[in-house]
């Protein structure tokens, strides 16, 4: 405790944090005035509801519970990443090897736990505060536009800001504990939002799907976290990160233990096989939801964790491989689910499993800058991608609203679209950016990500003294098909939404309109993100090539140096056991330059084949379209997984649960309880027989019982 | 002597006893209790002989007891005879659980 409280280094610059705890604290201030706000709100509308009538918004001025939550929800963000990008400032200007802890007072002492509330700045949770309240600034701003109409505004942005608290803690906290604090509470942020329109039994069911199916996950969080506790006595990340090396010898059961359950975990919350079904349901909430909780932060949290315990994860090779393992299954899955769906928040939200599944792939193979890479490069263009379909469903349904089409033609199925790029050109360049960037089309920033993840793959493959060689090359392979994949149902999502001829209708297109400025901006500044936002980690092989402009371009191994102090750790003890890292791809040879020119190249052409291909297709309105055959069937029913998961595991529990109630609980237990009293009654029925109100029976009765007392005495 | 003493006492005692079980007259009931309180008042006296005076003051008490009891038992039984127009136990078997 007392080394991690040595701020800095001897003869270092001293660099000492501004008001880190602000950046907290300040979502936690927007939840609380939001949240006041939208009570008084709820009351006035419960009052109206009951003198009557309804609550209507005055189309001019709005209340003070409207304009309040419009300012404070995005300004608490704003002021938060200003105050992150200032300590961000800071910290690069020193260098700076153990991290920062704050500590602000003793959370809980009993027997030898001893927990502090402290918060730890390092360069990884530095990154992970910039992306969450960076983009998740541009995504309240975004918001104010989306949920203008929506009754509910003020609640709204009082669980938006509830979530970036709780995301905060979970990224800072200088502890396990305060991280599964974080953790369990963006898990409630996220079914809270997912059931933010609540009276829709479908929305508050994926909620509950949602949270329960995290709860499983979080179980393994927790039993980590003991497995921790009884090892190195303490949840602090510096003690056991320092101590694990020797604590936890190299390949160990107890390594693999730790690192099987935190992963359990982590496939929980970053939904990956097995438990990524409650996040395609997830998009039951508002989209600016899905863009901040369910494809920029809170699913990442897995990938940090795993990138926080680095440490534990190099010191256990079958561990590493089972996250890289479920990594690139979950990415291929998902992928191939995406090919088929026609609801275009179910296609991202599959795109976000999938890539989720390379992020998982890159920490699972050592290379966990590549893995907090793709992260970040991953919060701009799925944010930009998600805020994009949010326009185009905001569009949409303002079209379908206005002939009273919506209620049985679905705003956001890609069948009834088509040919929006003439009504919403501003988002129809922004999402092509972000589906170049997703395609890993050079020189977006998608490509220098995902390049990474596959190519630090096949060198994990390659090296010395790798173990399971083939398993990670069969990774490899699985990772460029899924590459493949990831152009293919991108380009279709955006050849059907915006390209070829509208299906929306005729007297619908005229209401299809470009989003308010307040929804664009953001749009704007993600799509800039996505081009440049790769090219802070670019290896020198590229970048020094024609592909980084001959070095001319500003790229650079930035965050491999930015994050080395963080992965020092892990990075020593792969040294140790791997060896010399291959600077060749497996099977066909080729370095790293080669494989990117393929893999980009590959990318683009399979963009434009699939361009060609969708756009030939002829589309027919959702209400008009048939049920796909064959193994498209397949596909758009998601493979089955979620009528096998009702038949496995949903029914049996529910049979199970029926049986305890109706079997255990009606009968053997309310059994007993009754039989109990049932006795009593029995008993006082018996003894009620000599009461027959003859008082020579009572007499007698007297009688025999004195004689009986007197023989017991006399005998 | 004492011994004779004690078996009229405890005869007198059964027969107020049996009295009390069998007979359905409350008078009759009455009187038997009467019979079962003077038999334990021959009891009192005859020990009293071998033991000490306290057996005969024991009696004055039962005997100033028995004479309260019987006002009062009396007057019961007088007022159940105004209601039920009867002094047969049989008939009074309100008084149960």
């Amino acid at each position: 405790m007392l080394f991690a409280l040595q701020v800095t280094v001897e003869g270092a610059p001293e660099w000492s944090p501004v008001l880190p705890g602000l950046v907290i604290l300040l979502p936690l201030l927007g939840f609380v005035i939001n949240g006041a706000l939208a009570l008084a709100h709820a009351r006035r509308s419960a009052d109206a509801v009951r003198g009557g009538g309804e609550l209507d918004l005055p189309a001019g001025d709005m209340p003070l519970t409207h304009t309040l939550p419009t300012w404070i929800g995005p300004g608490v963000m704003g002021l938060a990443f200003l105050i992150a990008a200032v300590n961000f400032v800071g910290m690069a200007g020193v260098e700076l090897h153990e991290p920062v802890i704050r500590t602000y007072w003793t959370w809980i002492v009993t027997g030898s736990l001893n927990v502090s509330a402290a918060i730890q700045l390092d360069q990884l949770s530095m990154v992970m505060m910039l992306v969450v309240t960076g983009v998740g600034f541009l995504i309240h701003v975004f918001s104010v536009g989306y949920m203008r109409d929506d009754p509910g505004y003020p609640r709204f942005f009082a669980y938006l800001n509830l979530f970036v608290f709780f995301m905060l803690v979970l990224v800072m906290g200088a502890g396990y504990l305060l991280m599964f604090v974080g953790w369990e509470g963006v898990g409630l942020c996220s079914y809270l939002l997912i059931g933010y329109w609540f009276s829709d039994r479908e929305k508050a069911d994926a909620g509950k799907k949602a949270f329960i199916v995290n709860r499983i996950g979080d179980l393994g969080f927790l039993v980590a976290m003991f497995v921790l506790f009884i090892t190195f006595q303490t949840l602090d990340f510096g003690e056991i990160f320092s101590a694990a090396p020797d604590r936890i010898p190299y390949g160990s059961s107890m390594a693999t233990i730790v690192t099987l359950l935190f992963l359990l975990g982590a496939v929980g919350k970053s939904a990956q096989i097995p438990l990524y079904i409650w996040l395609p349901d997830a998009m039951a909430g508002p989209t600016p939801v899905s863009a901040l909780i369910h494809a920029a932060t809170m699913v990442t949290a897995g990938v940090y964790m795993v990138a926080r315990s680095s440490v534990l994860f190099a010191l256990s090779p079958v561990g590493s491989a089972t996250v890289a393992g479920i990594g690139v299954l979950t990415a291929l899955f998902a992928a191939s689910i995406a090919l088929k769906q026609y609801d275009i928040k179910r296609v991202l939200a599959y795109s976000t499993i999938s890539q989720l599944g390379y992020m998982f792939l890159g920490v699972g193979v050592g290379a966990y800058t590549a893995g907090v890479f793709h992260l970040m490069t991953h919060a701009f263009f799925k944010a930009l991608l998600f805020l994009g379909a949010g326009a185009v469903i905001h569009s949409m349904h303002h079209a379908l609203h206005h002939t009273h089409k919506d209620e049985d033609w679905d705003a956001q199925d890609m069948r009834n679209m088509g040919g929006l790029r003439r009504h919403m050109p501003i988002t129809w360049v922004s999402m092509w950016i972000a589906t170049l960037a997703l395609s890993g089309i050079w020189p977006f920033a998608g490509f220098f990500s995902k390049d990474e993840i596959i190519w630090a793959t096949g060198a994990w493959a390659g090296a010395a003294n790798a173990p399971y060689p083939t398993l990670y090359t069969v990774y490899w392979v699985l990772a460029l098909v899924t590459a493949l994949l990831t152009a293919i149902y991108m380009t279709r999502l955006m050849v059907m939404t915006f390209h070829g001829a509208n299906r929306t209708g005729e007297e619908e297109a005229k209401h299809l309109h470009e989003t308010p400025r307040v929804m664009w901006i953001p749009l704007a500044v993600l799509a800039a993100l996505s081009v440049f936002g790769g090219w802070i980690n670019v290896p020198e092989s590229i970048s020094e090539s024609f592909l980084g402009g001959f070095g001319l371009l500003p790229m650079g191994e930035n965050l491999h140096q930015w994050l080395e102090p963080v992965m020092a750790g892990a990075h020593e003890i792969q040294a140790q056991h791997l060896g010399e890292i291959s600077h060749q791809a497996p099977l066909l040879g080729g370095g790293e330059l080669v494989w990117a020119l393929v893999s980009t190249g590959v990318a683009a052409i399979v963009v434009l084949i699939a361009a060609r291909i969708v756009g030939g297709q002829k589309h027919v309105a959702a209400v008009d379209a048939a049920e796909p055959r064959g193994l498209g069937r397949v596909l758009y029913r998601k493979y089955y997984v979620d009528e096998a998961y009702d038949a496995i595991i949903v029914r049996p529990v529910h049979a199970l649960s029926r049986f305890s109630w109706r079997i255990v609980d009606s009968v053997i237990i309310d059994g007993t309880v009754n039989m109990v009293g049932n006795l009593a009654r029995a008993f006082g029925w018996v003894g009620s027989l000599f009461h027959t109100g003859q008082i020579n029976t009572y007499a007698f009765i007297l009688t025999i019982g004195v004689l009986a007392i007197l023989g017991w005495v006399a005998f | 002597m004492i011994t004779e003493a004690l078996f009229v006492s405890a005869l007198l005692f059964v027969i107020g006893t049996l009295g009390v079980i069998i007979r359905r007259n409350a008078i009759i009931m009455f009187l038997c209790i009467e019979l079962q309180l003077n038999a334990v008042n021959l009891a009192f006296v005859a020990f009293s002989r071998s033991v000490g005076i306290e057996g005969q003051v024991f009696v004055f008490f039962v005997m100033t007891v028995a004479a309260a009891e019987a006002a009062v038992g009396l007057a019961i039984i007088i007022s159940i005879f105004r209601h039920y127009e009867s002094v047969n136990v049989d008939d009074f078997n309100l008084l149960k659980w």
